[in-house]
């Protein structure tokens, strides 16, 4: 939110800053500065940590804190258990790690820090972050399917019941929308987070520009816009939550692909 | 749109970066931390699950010995009732016993009793004879100065007495 000249710019929140002077580094000639993107996703790391760190008590009559860590393992637990079957046991550290890493950078980047002076940045509204979350999840599908099937992987393009004579037409478009699955995955996250984000942004503007311009626009303007702010947060909380959801959803759909086969 | 405009400069940094924090989410957190949350979860399911087996088993076990001791309490009930019914049926007879040997006991002195009253009455009826016809001589030789005979005063008496 930079509101030079008394404008806010809705995109500068997406703005990625080099800090505490890193903007030197360098490995292999590649550019590695730690910037405001890089501590907002070890902000996640550090609360997602002491999260779990505090279910870990190991306790037979578990206090709240382990009841919600349990019930965050649990529910990736079952989400595999019910679309992959018993096979998809093994995928829960990499499920529960993207869940709740998206989760909890949606979350935190919402946080209303402006108010004690700190920027938020959210990590998943950039699509290089969740370009390689999908490409991570795309990379572990084709590993496992040709791991565990070789090439018969490919009767993947050829569905059930496929009619001979659209053989020619059914795997290029299977292979079309299968090869689209990482830009699906990475484009929805990346763009419903940028969306919130901007609203929220633009409506803000709204309220301050119209109790700017006087108390008439104020309340014709700013006020419904404001009341408006207020329903989109708690929509935006929403939806973090369900981004997250899909995105490892469609991560274990795709997994059961690749173990199942069809 | 910084996404893009940014891109050239910071998608080495952004990769980076994602890769370490997200690695470490995966390894430590997700491979060293969740594994063990699910055991926890695991191994209390285990625990309920045998704690009710055991509490299963605890009833079904109270259960039989319920049954078992209900049998034995009913045989012995039983047993109990058989041994009072040979007990009632002993005394029966014994106090029948006792009561016939009384009653011949009884029997036997009436008989007795009886014997002797008859023996006394007939006894006083010779006596009344005796004495009536003495009597009765005694008035005939007072009225008339008749000396009668005491076979007689006898004969006539009997024949007064018994019509």
């Amino acid at each position: 939110m930079a509101a030079e000249g008394g404008k806010v710019d809705p995109m500068h929140q997406f703005s990625i800053e080099p800090m505490f002077g890193t903007d030197h580094w360098q490995l292999a000639g590649y550019n590695i500065a730690f910037t405001n993107s890089a501590l907002w996703m070890a902000i996640t790391a550090a609360v997602l940590f002491v999260f779990v760190w505090g279910g870990m008590k190991r306790q037979l009559v578990p206090g709240r804190w382990q009841m919600a860590v349990e019930s965050l393992t649990g529910f990736i637990d079952n989400l595999l258990a019910a679309n992959i079957g018993p096979a998809g046991k093994k995928y829960v550290p990499y499920i529960f790690s993207i869940f709740s890493f998206i989760l909890f950078a949606n979350l935190l980047g919402l946080l209303p820090l402006m108010l004690v002076g700190v920027h938020p940045f959210t990590p998943t509204s950039h699509f290089t972050v969740t370009g390689v979350l999908a490409v991570l999840s795309f990379a572990i599908v084709l590993i496992v399917g040709f791991a565990r099937h070789g090439l018969h992987f490919f009767s993947l393009f050829v569905p059930h019941g496929t009619p001979w004579w659209l053989l020619w037409l059914i795997p290029i478009i299977e292979l079309i929308s299968f090869l689209v699955r990482p830009f699906s995955l990475a484009l929805r996250l990346f763009v419903a987070m940028m969306a919130g984000h901007v609203l929220l942004e633009v409506l803000s503007s709204f309220v301050i520009d119209s109790a700017n311009s006087g108390l008439l626009w104020g309340g014709i303007v700013g006020l419904p816009s404001f009341l408006l702010m207020v329903a989109i947060c708690a929509l935006e909380l929403l939806v973090a939550g369900i981004q997250a959801y899909v995105f490892a959803l469609l991560t274990s759909l795709y997994l059961n692909d690749a173990e199942n086969l069809h | 749109m910084p996404q893009i405009s940014q891109l050239a400069e910071t998608y080495a940094s952004q990769v980076f970066w994602l890769l370490i924090f997200f690695g470490f989410i995966f390894f430590v957190i997700g491979r060293g931390m969740v594994p063990k949350v699910m055991a926890t979860v695991e191994a209390r399911d285990k625990q309920i699950a045998a704690d009710l087996a055991a509490a299963e088993a605890a009833r079904s076990a109270a259960n039989a010995e319920e049954d078992a001791w209900r049998v034995q309490a009913n045989a012995q009930r039983g047993e109990a009732q058989a041994v009072i019914a040979k007990a009632k049926a002993e005394a029966a007879k014994a106090s029948e016993a006792r009561l016939a040997q009384a009653q011949a006991r009884i029997d036997a002195r009436v008989g007795e009793a009886e014997a002797q009253i008859a023996t006394a009455r007939s006894g006083a009826l010779k006596e009344i004879e005796q004495v009536a016809a003495d009597a009765a001589a005694d008035i005939v030789s007072r009225l008339a100065g008749v000396k009668v005979d005491a076979k007689a005063a006898q004969a006539a008496v009997k024949e007064a007495l018994n019509g």
